[in-house]
């Protein structure tokens, strides 16, 4: 078995509003899910901590919630995306490419080159 | 814009005290059974997956503790409960909080008050412009409470001839007058101002105008009155119609051309005059003469001139003009200094406004360390508390921090409590009428407050430090075992030693300044006065008022004698140009017989002179040693007598007896026919001055007192005298004032120096109580059951009080001998508080030994008896 990497900080937070940004309307469990799926099972997150982090994006403005029956007809919060938080998403989706692109070219870089 | 939304969301939060536990509860809930439901769909048992569950979702306590700091404001809440449980620990010991708040009250109250006075003296400057460029020139010689430096003529070489001022402006800050208007005649009293005054100190009136030195054309050229902010109101009633109005002062009219800034008092800060008129006015005589040393000089310096430079300057100029007028000009070296308390004055009451400032921040200090000892014992007796905390995961940082809000807690009420009462004491003192009379408006301003706030965090932070450094230092396993190591137990009583025995040196300094004090202040009213101020009444009539001058005033001068006389119980009357110790006395030039060349350098002596009536000395009280008083058969046409002081006397002829000596005065050969006993003439704390005693009538008239000696009770004394002399003079303003009273005021710096260390002293001597107190009783109850089995043991008594409060004693003495070492080493300090500070005086050393003895066996007589008391059965079953 593979050992399972950390989650960077601030890259949850990403996760879920891609997320959300792709599947619509979801649940806590849902979004947990999800990130798993996605992930390919490499990221060891406890699920718990994904609950602060869907608080925090509230406060701010990115997500909204409500409560509404779940596919086992129990109840629990449904987030969706805000206007706010696309326009969010969008920038930190910008920074984040930006950043994955120079590291790739300081990674693709050959001694060679630099002389 | 996120960053903002969050934290008002969190706050909202915070104050709405809304908490998401249960939306947080059903999520997880709902969370945690639908993974359970997947992985039984997965195959599990129902345990299994519950558990699997579980585990995937993480530390559920985490996650609320995570969510609930997203929520709010963490360090809000941390801090909140903090302060909660400080609250709680504080009321749990009621005593241990009374004294700690008591004690720091104390300290940060008599450094707030302290602090306002300060504040109020000397850390505001004058209302002026750019009062750092304006200098008072002064003798070299350091002099106290003379404020005139030069004649008008010499004022008016130096300011011309001067290349490093701007501007000059000589003042005569003694004038007084009647003041007429509609009716009412008022005594005032002001500032006579060469015309150049206002426009050198840069103050704008308030309405009309103020005068210019254009406005002066020669003597009497300008009838011109600017009155100040307070007459105006009291006298005019504000009334903005008043300029441009002629009032009288003395019988003269003189025309009010304007109305000085409420702010503004002239250049003195404790003297406040009611108007200010043109130097001119005063007449061609005063203008021209040399002789008549009345003004204080005030200067600008030029822009980049140094003080210095000034100096120099102003001294070359000084030396021409004793060339140029040898027989009048002295050419005696001048300095500057910043004007406003009083010339020379401001050093001593700076020096003693510092050295208050440091013996109250000493006691603050007393008062920390007493705090700092009584912390720390008690963090060793919380130890286990704090060890079950520590053992119950909170961090080191948490207890200290725990420890720092209660100090925080108690000095910030402290503080409060402190600056309260400071607050109400300084209301009292500015209405205290000796304060309210030197305009000492010591308010509790924004600085004040600061003052208090930073004394009041800075003491937190002080005592705080050291129960917190313990319980950092402290490891929780030890501490749960039962008591701290034995290693560490010494350890941490070295420096409660350090604390108590820093507090004691601290306390003993202050109590010896205190003792020093006091014995100045005994000393000082010890001193004979040379006259009796109780049964006497003084008669202020200023018949110059009346415009009666010559004869005619020196007759109703007669009469008024007269009349007091026969009031039934008057002993003896008799006028006196001016009371000893009222100030405004110079010395006028003596030469013995067969000087030719009256010149200031062949004189001999330059005493104070008197003029006076027959039956002065007998009403003020002063004892004549030889000789006869001066009678009224002694007049302008019969040789020339006088009276002299024993100082005089023995200054000028030694032992040989002085009846029948002469001597010239004022050209005149005089010869002395009576001696009298020394005295004070212008303050408590003179050497021996010479003094000489004229007969009126051959001396120039001018002011004078009516001393009235009587044995009647002062009030009944002022009703007749009233009804008596009002009859003779019905239009001058009569003041009757017991001379006890007047001399009150003359008393006042030494008795407030005496009274702030006297509380000094006191707060010292309680905190030595309270830290001696302390550390004994401490020591005592923490070893109780080591002196329970010397009991059993066999202990002798002596023994067991050694064990018990030993420690306390040594320290006890060793501050003691620390803090009256330091008593000598800061005499110089003492020196700027009291007159003749002298810590080596055998009973101020002897007392301070002795009061610091007797506290410390007060202190400690309680928990030694406690000691001896040990019951060792009792004890031993207990534990």
């Amino acid at each position: 078995m593979k050992p399972k990497k950390d989650v960077q900080q601030g890259t949850l937070a990403l996760m879920v509003l891609k997320t959300l940004d792709v599947l619509g309307s979801l649940h806590g469990y849902g979004i947990a899910r999800r990130i798993e799926q996605i992930s390919g099972d490499l990221l060891a997150v406890n699920q718990g901590t994904l609950y602060p982090v869907l608080l925090r994006l509230e406060q701010e403005g990115a997500i909204a919630s409500e409560w509404g029956p779940s596919e086992n007809n129990r109840r629990a919060r449904f987030y969706r995306l805000t206007r706010a938080g696309h326009k969010l998403l969008e920038a930190e989706k910008r920074d984040w490419e930006q950043t994955a692109a120079i590291i790739a070219r300081f990674f693709a870089v050959k001694a060679q080159d630099l002389v | 814009m996120r960053a903002l939304n969050r934290l008002f969301t969190r706050l909202l939060n915070f104050t709405a005290r809304r908490r998401g536990d249960e939306r947080l509860r059903e999520e997880m809930e709902s969370h945690m059974a639908a993974q359970t439901e997947e992985n039984i769909r997965a195959g599990m048992t129902p345990g299994e997956a519950r558990r699997r569950a579980r585990l995937k979702f993480g530390a559920v306590e985490t996650v609320r503790e995570d969510y609930h700091a997203e929520q709010g404001l963490p360090f809000v809440e941390n801090l909140l409960l903090d302060v909660r449980y400080a609250l709680r620990v504080l009321g749990k010991s009621p005593a241990f909080t009374a004294v700690a708040l008591v004690t720091l009250a104390l300290g940060i109250g008599a450094n707030v008050i302290v602090f306002g006075v300060l504040n109020a003296v000397l850390l505001h400057p004058l209302d002026v412009s750019d009062p750092q460029s304006l200098y008072q020139m002064r003798h070299k010689q350091w002099m106290s409470g003379r404020l005139l430096t030069t004649s008008y003529p010499a004022f008016e070489d130096f300011r011309r001839r001067n290349t490093t001022f701007s501007g000059m402006a000589g003042v005569y800050g003694y004038s007084h007058a009647a003041l007429r208007w509609r009716n009412t005649v008022r005594n005032v009293h002001g500032d006579e101002v060469t015309g150049n005054y206002f426009d050198l100190l840069g103050v704008q009136p308030e309405i009309g105008r103020f005068f210019h030195a254009a406005d002066e054309h020669g003597p009497n050229s300008a009838p011109y009155v600017v009155l100040s902010d307070a007459l105006w109101r009291s006298a005019f009633n504000a009334d903005p119609g008043v300029v441009g109005t002629t009032v009288e002062l003395d019988k003269h009219p003189f025309t009010v051309v304007g109305v000085a800034p409420a702010r503004f008092h002239g250049a003195e800060r404790f003297v406040w005059p009611d108007y200010w008129m043109p130097m001119v006015m005063e007449g061609a005589d005063f203008l021209s003469s040399r002789t008549s040393i009345t003004l204080t000089v005030i200067g600008r310096l030029k822009p980049g001139v140094t003080p210095q430079q000034a100096t120099e300057n102003l001294n070359a100029i000084s030396a021409e003009l004793a060339k140029e007028y040898p027989e009048t000009d002295d050419g005696l070296p001048l300095r500057l200094i910043h004007p406003g308390l009083l010339g020379d004055d401001g050093e001593v009451i700076r020096g003693f406004l510092y050295g208050v400032t440091v013996l109250a921040l000493l006691v603050l200090a007393a008062a920390c360390a007493n705090l700092a000892s009584l912390f720390a014992a008690r963090v060793a007796d919380r130890s286990r508390e704090l060890a079950l905390r520590a053992a119950l995961g909170s961090s080191r940082r948490r207890l200290v921090r725990q420890l720092l809000t209660e100090a925080a807690i108690v000095s910030l009420l402290g503080g409060a409590a402190g600056l309260a009462s400071a607050h109400l004491l300084l209301g009292v003192l500015n209405r205290w009428p000796p304060m309210a009379e030197a305009h000492l408006a010591a308010g509790v301003d924004a600085r004040v407050y600061l003052a208090g706030l930073v004394l009041t965090l800075g003491s937190a932070l002080l005592f705080g430090m050291v129960p917190a450094r313990q319980a950092w230092l402290s490891s929780p396993l030890q501490m749960l075992k039962g008591g701290p190591a034995d290693l560490m137990h010494l350890r941490r009583f070295a420096l409660r030693d350090l604390l108590l025995g820093a507090q004691i040196a601290i306390c003993t300094l202050l109590v010896t300044a205190s003792l020093v004090a006091v014995r100045g202040m005994v000393r000082a009213l010890d001193a004979p006065l040379g006259f009796q101020p109780q049964g006497a009444m003084l008669v202020g009539m200023d018949l110059s008022q009346a415009g009666q001058t010559g004869d005619v005033a020196l007759e109703k001068k007669k009469a008024m004698i007269e009349a007091a006389r026969s009031i039934p119980g008057v002993t003896a009357a008799g006028t006196v140009s001016r009371t000893p110790m009222t100030g405004g006395l110079h010395g006028i030039p003596i030469y013995r017989p067969g000087t030719t060349e009256l010149k200031l350098k062949n004189s001999v002596l330059a005493p104070y002179v008197f003029p006076m009536s027959p039956g002065y000395l007998e009403a003020a009280g002063t004892r004549l040693l030889s000789g006869r008083d001066v009678s009224w058969h002694d007049t302008a046409e019969t040789p020339y007598v006088a009276i002299v002081n024993e100082t005089f006397a023995r200054k000028m002829w030694g032992e040989t007896p002085a009846i029948g000596q002469r001597f010239i005065l004022g050209r005149k050969l005089t010869e002395v026919v009576g001696v009298a006993e020394n005295g004070k003439y212008h303050d408590l704390e003179e050497a021996p001055q010479a003094v000489v005693y004229l007969p009126l009538l051959q001396s120039e008239g001018g002011e004078a007192v009516l001393v009235v000696r009587s044995r009647l009770a002062p009030n009944e004394m002022t009703a007749a005298l009233v009804r008596t002399l009002s009859g003779i003079e019905p239009n001058v303003p009569i003041t009757v004032e017991s001379w006890s009273a007047t001399l009150d005021d003359e008393l006042l710096p030494a008795r407030a120096a005496t009274m702030a260390l006297g509380v000094m002293g006191l707060l010292a001597a309680m905190l030595a109580v309270t830290g001696i107190f302390g550390m004994a009783a401490y020591s005592v109850s923490r070893r109780m059951r080591e002196l329970g089995i010397r009991v059993a043991l066999g202990a002798r008594r002596t023994q067991v009080m050694s064990a018990a409060v030993g420690r306390p004693m040594v320290l006890l003495g060793v501050g003691s001998v620390l803090g009256l070492l330091a008593g000598v080493f800061a005499s110089r300090l003492l020196g700027h508080i009291v007159y003749q500070a002298n810590p080596l005086d055998p009973v101020v050393v002897g007392g301070a030994v002795l009061t610091m003895a007797l506290l410390g066996i007060a202190a400690s007589a309680i928990p030694a008896r406690r000691a001896l008391a040990v019951d060792p059965s009792i004890l031993m079953r207990e534990e």
